[in-house]
């Protein structure tokens, strides 16, 4: 009928259309066209609001008051001192610091054979076939941090496995913000799994405490017939920060595909997590662990598309709401009526220990297939009083037992991880959110 | 051929058009003129013999509506509603709510039909209703035609009797309540039955009165291209208790007819409602042609401390149904419960659930709906379970299945839980599946054919909800479940 | 006439490239004969209870079965069970929120009616069911249960023998009635079953052990392997079995 009349632009809208106006032509027609096309939406739909179905609990209207300067590049000094670096000694590190690749801090020599690297940057000038992927899976509707993210980003990494190819060293990205004015960084990164290949993809985010600056990331998968792939990522963003990260996963037959995000940064951060299953008999599980405290907002939203027969997939969202920290999940598992035999399971557990703390749950399912399986659960409460009373009986005293049942709440969720230096590195993450809760 | 190929196969060929109630009673009507303005407005207060304070109340509504939006977010689908297209008032001619001789024996017969007996001796020897006594108003198209053991009622201080006739008689109960639960403005179906409502039932228990008998109410729509928006409000004093019941059914047509009803609940301190509906309205035919649009806003408010408000629904009818009974838990430990079976087949679109809104402190609040969708139907379940900021204690359990029969039909789970207060405690599960083949090769290797196991299977399915139905009710919805999902069993 | 007679079957699980599980059985049951059926774990005899119920995961694709002088194989699932064909399940299958009492009664008026046969009344049918489920000390509070729903591994089976009590059929198919029990349900079982026994009702009892025929004690017993009867017998075989184990036949048919 009648098209919705927009209202007044916000001047996020406004700074954000401004930097549009100018979109890198790098990489040829289709990638231009792409961006032009994200552009374009933006400038129709703008920035999405609580009357937008899918943003419902984290109106960008109102979080995002400004759009900030693009972030230019920082010296590499000036990165280095960046902890998040060392995530696990034992990985291959490409550092992305304000959005750009810094090959002096990247492990790109000695790969091994099957084996391939190349900032976006560099692929885009230099044509690489792995691009014809890019942008390959659209979310069925517009996603403002998805169009910003395609419109802006002119580096991140592209990364290709061999068909076949065990690679067992993973891969770590880790985004760094640098720098003391607030400025908008914006990656984009491609992962192309090969059919019976196996990778293991980390990546971290962080910048300078105190600093309202804004990430944009987007990472796509294209995953292999039988290929298995392990997805981990770390937030720690600083507490004022805007984090906005797109993942899109494009799953082909018989693959496993496990994804881990574990958020405890940003001031406000929303991953959107979007799953094509398009190949029979895959495996997914999709988990995360979110711990939050003061006015943090983290929203992690889930679109699970089962196309084809027989696929499972598994959901585990863990959050801990501490003072007036606000957690959102949203998950949707469609199953096509095609999609026969799909068993799909997904939960939402948080537990609030600030009095002021917010939790939204929104799981939903929408399922046209009938010889199917599939459900979600989805909780919300205190700590268990009789759990408290039981450790204190046992004379471990009220913050202990608290920390306690926290690390074990959201241990459940960690232990899927299946890189040992990882899963440490996340475990130590939530003891040190835990200790500094005193 | 596989069982459950088999089992979908007999759904599919249900017969939809074989709906029992589905016939038209021929009796001679006075309708306003056709679409809608102030002056329909005006039309329906003066046959009413309405106050002046309701027809401005009615215009009000009426002057809001105009300024709103149907919705669109639901999961449902229909062409656009001609509002000027259809009658708003319909009212059989002869004189109605005089005396039981005075009704049209025509529409005695129609009820008898249905077998709800508004002779009050019919009723008194059992007839329809398994020997429980249980008062009866009776809705035909837009007037109440009957209401009957009003004196026994009255004599323990219960008022039961049409909304109309209670504007008239008992204005400062209906101005203190009507509209005090669902707004005038509160939405775009809402307060198009603030603006034209006809009647429908009102219900007032005094304080520490036990209503002695089941209210119910059963709504006819008779009359072809009119509206029915009835607009039922009850009221539980402090400590009163009532059990209300409504059914409705109407007649087999071609064109859509909408029905949008707006049902407000007041309980007070320790006052208990329990509302029970079993909606049978016409579906429409096997290829969705005809059928009744049910827009329907229910909300109760227990607005006392320790008070209780129970919805349970069968919902088995209508071509489009929107629907969402809710509560709104402001006394302190105060109870909302909401028990749903929603069942669709052939072309049916369902978009139902619940809306539990926890204010008072230790509330609680329980959910337990059956989806069952068959044919090419939709049937979605929506929900919202909140907690505000001084809600604590508040507590939810919420258990939401799905069951598919047949791969055309579509069944989705859409809950929004919502919890701002620290000491909330929320369990929400949902599940959807089909029919297991273990279990149907079991009923069936003990001898049931393959509509008499999925009816079985279907059944136990339900049966929570069912046991939460007056028995009486309980054995008509069972009975109804079975037509509505296999055309030759029942 | 035989009550049963199956003749060279040949079946296989799931479509074209299913595996062949029977492959040529035959076997011959008479009205009040007690036939075991003993063979090692794969050896197709949960397939023929299941072929003979007539659930749909299996497709015959050979040879013939006769019941009552009609061709069993042509028959629905429930007419079968209507014509008297009586599977007690080695897993019963729980069917949440049906009473036992609701599922007992609407499958034995839904048998006598296909039979033509005037449905029992209430009180008949209650004293029917009371009598039968004292014997097999199936309380109420069973009775109320969802079928199956919540019962111990031993109660599941006298439910199903209980239900086998009710519906009266003419041949009983016992699929590894004796697994999960242990000794003191497995008499109460087994005495529910030799309470059935008559001279017009047969009985195929599939076991892997030999101790339930030291209760249910068998006028003739078969080993099966690879989907056929490779030994028929009486009593006695089942003894031998029990003290040589299936090793020899396992080798007999490699």
């Amino acid at each position: 009928m009648n098209a919705e009349i927009r209202p007044i632009r916000t001047p996020a809208e406004q700074g954000l259309s401004g930097e549009l106006k100018a979109l890198s032509r790098a990489g040829g027609p289709r990638i231009a066209a792409l961006r032009e096309a994200a552009a374009q939406a933006f400038h129709d739909n703008g920035l999405p609001h609580r009357r937008v179905e899918e943003w419902k609990y984290t109106d960008l209207r109102t979080l995002m008051r400004e759009a900030l300067p693009l972030a230019t590049p920082a010296p590499v000094a000036q990165v280095e001192a960046h902890q998040s670096l060392l995530l696990d000694t034992g990985l291959r590190r490409i550092v992305v610091a304000n959005g750009v690749v810094v090959p002096e801090l990247s492990d790109l020599a000695d790969l091994e054979p099957g084996l391939s690297i190349l900032p976006l940057a560099q692929a885009l000038a230099g044509g690489s076939e792995a691009l014809a992927r890019l942008g390959a899976l659209q979310p069925g509707r517009y996603d403002a941090a998805l169009a910003l993210n395609t419109a802006l980003a002119t580096d991140g990494v592209v990364i290709e496995i061999a068909e076949g190819a065990q690679i067992a060293r993973p891969v770590h990205v880790a985004h760094v913000v640098s720098g003391q004015r607030p400025a908008a960084s914006f990656a984009r990164s491609l992962v192309v799994v090969g059919a019976g290949a196996h990778f293991t993809y980390a990546e971290s985010f962080e910048g300078p405490a105190g600093l309202a600056y804004q990430v944009n990331s987007a990472t796509e998968f294209v995953v292999g017939d039988e290929a298995h792939l392990d997805v981990v990522r770390l937030q720690e963003d600083s507490a004022s920060a805007l984090h906005l990260s797109t993942l899109l996963f494009e799953i082909g037959r018989a693959a496993k595909v496990h994804a881990f995000s574990f958020g405890i940064g940003a001031g406000v951060a929303r991953t959107t997590l979007y799953a094509s299953l398009e190949g029979e008999d895959s495996q997914v599980g999709f988990n995360g662990a979110f711990l939050l405290k003061g006015r943090q907002h983290a929203d992690a939203t889930l679109f699970l598309d089962h196309q084809v027969p027989g696929c499972e997939s598994r959901e585990l969202f863990k959050t801990v709401l501490d003072d007036s920290a606000r957690g959102v999940f949203q998950g949707k598992i469609v199953v096509r009526q095609a999609a026969q035999k799909t068993d799909g399971r997904m939960m939402s557990r948080a537990l609030v220990l600030g009095d002021d703390a917010e939790m939204d749950n929104k799981p939903e399912l929408e399922i046209f297939a009938d010889d199917v399986q599939c459900g979600h659960g989805a909780t919300c409460g205190a700590i268990d009083d009789d759990l408290l009373f039981y450790l204190r009986a046992r004379g471990i005293p009220l913050k202990d037992a608290q920390s306690l049942l926290v690390q074990a709440f959201v241990g459940e969720a960690i232990e899927t991880v299946e890189h040992e230096g990882l899963r440490e590195a996340l475990v130590e993450r939530a003891e040190a959110w835990l200790a500094a809760r005193g | 051929m596989p069982a459950v190929q088999e089992t979908v196969d007999q759904v599919r060929s249900i017969d939809v058009d074989q709906y029992k109630y589905g016939f038209f009673t021929d009796i001679e009507s006075e309708k306003a003129p056709k679409g809608l303005s102030e002056d329909t407005v005006r039309f329906i207060s003066a046959k009413k013999d309405e106050p002046e304070w309701m027809l401005e109340w009615r215009l009000e509504a009426f002057r809001r509506w105009q300024t709103m939006r149907e919705p669109d977010w639901a999961r449902v689908s229909y062409p656009p509603i001609n509002y000027q297209d259809l009658y708003y008032y319909s009212a059989p001619k002869r004189p109605s709510q005089l005396s039981i001789d005075d009704i049209d024996p025509e529409i005695l017969a129609t009820y008898e039909k249905l077998g709800i007996p508004l002779r009050e001796r019919d009723a008194l020897l059992g007839i329809a209703s398994g020997g429980t006594k249980v008062a009866v108003d009776a809705v035909f198209d837009s007037v109440s035609v009957a209401t009957t053991f009003k004196e026994e009622l009255s004599k323990a201080g219960v008022i039961f009797m049409p909304i109309s006739e209670a504007i008239r008689e008992h204005p400062e109960l209906v101005k203190k309540y009507l509209g005090s639960v669902v707004p005038v403005t509160d939405n775009y179906f809402a307060t198009l039955n603030s603006a034209v409502f006809s009647d429908g039932s009102f219900v007032y228990v005094p304080k520490g009165v036990r209503c002695p008998m089941e209210l119910s109410t059963y709504f006819r729509i008779n009359e072809r291209n009119t509206g029915q928006f009835e607009r039922t409000l009850i009221i539980a004093d402090e400590g009163a208790y009532v059990s209300y019941l409504e059914g409705c059914t109407a007649p087999q047509r071609d064109e859509n007819q909408l029905h949008a009803a707006v049902v407000e609940l007041v309980a007070l301190a320790d006052a208990e409602i329990k509302y029970s509906t079993v909606q049978n309205w016409y579906p429409g035919d096997k290829d969705g042609k005809g059928g009744i649009f049910n827009f329907v806003t229910k909300r109760g408010d227990c607005r006392g401390d320790r008070s209780k408000i129970s919805w349970t629904q069968v919902e088995t009818g209508s071509a489009i149904t929107w629907k969402y009974p809710s509560c709104i838990l402001r006394g302190d430990n105060s109870q909302g419960e909401f028990y749903s079976i929603a069942i669709s087949n052939g072309r049916q679109q369902v978009d139902s659930g619940t809306k539990m809104i926890h204010l008072g402190k230790n509330t609680s609040s329980r959910i337990i709906s059956k989806g069952i969708a068959a044919g090419r139907s939709d049937n979605t379940y929506r929900g919202l379970v909140s907690a505000h900021r001084k809600a604590t204690g508040a507590r939810n359990f919420t258990n939401c299945d799905s069951l598919l029969i047949g791969d055309k039909c579509g069944a989705h789970t859409v809950p929004y839980i919502e919890s701002k207060n620290s000491s909330a405690q929320f369990e929400h599960e949902a599940t959807t599946s089909k029919i297991s083949d273990d279990q149907l090769f079991y009923c069936r290797q003990r001898g049931l054919d393959p509509e008499e196991a999925t009816a079985l299977i279907v059944n136990g399915f339900v049966k929570d909800v069912l046991q939460q139905l007056p028995m009486e009710f309980a054995v008509e919805a069972q009975k109804l479940i079975s037509v509505s999902l296999e055309g030759s069993v029942g | 006439m035989a009550l049963l007679d199956i003749d060279n079957l040949h079946a296989r699980i799931g479509g074209d490239h299913g595996k062949e599980i029977l492959k040529g059985l035959s076997l011959t049951v008479n009205p009040g004969e007690v036939h075991a059926i003993m063979g090692p774990n794969g050896s197709g005899k949960s397939t023929l209870s299941y072929i003979l119920a007539g659930k749909d995961d299996y497709e015959v694709t050979d040879g013939a079965v006769t019941f009552d002088g009609e061709n069993l194989l042509d028959m629905e699932i429930d007419e079968r069970a209507a014509k008297g064909v009586f599977l007690a399940f080695q897993y019963p299958i729980e069917v949440p929120g049906v009473a036992t009492m609701t599922f007992l009664r609407a499958a034995l008026n839904a048998q006598r009616k296909k039979r033509g046969e005037a449905e029992v009344s209430t009180p008949d049918f209650l004293r029917l069911v009371k009598e039968r489920a004292g014997h097999l000390g199936i309380n109420q509070d069973m009775l109320r249960r969802g079928v199956n729903v919540g019962f111990s591994g031993g109660e599941k089976k006298r439910a199903e023998i209980l239900q086998m009590a009710i519906l009266q059929p003419k041949l009983c198919i016992l699929d590894e009635t004796d697994s999960g029990l242990d000794i003191d349900a497995l008499k109460v079982v087994s005495e529910g079953v030799n309470a059935l026994r008559s001279p017009d009702r047969a009985m195929i009892v599939i076991t892997h052990y030999q101790r339930l025929l030291n209760h249910i004690v068998p006028d003739f017993v078969h080993v099966m392997n690879k989907g056929r009867i490779v030994r028929s017998g009486g009593k006695e075989l089942a003894l031998e079995l029990e003290a040589n184990g299936y090793a020899e036949y396992q080798q007999d048919a490699a």
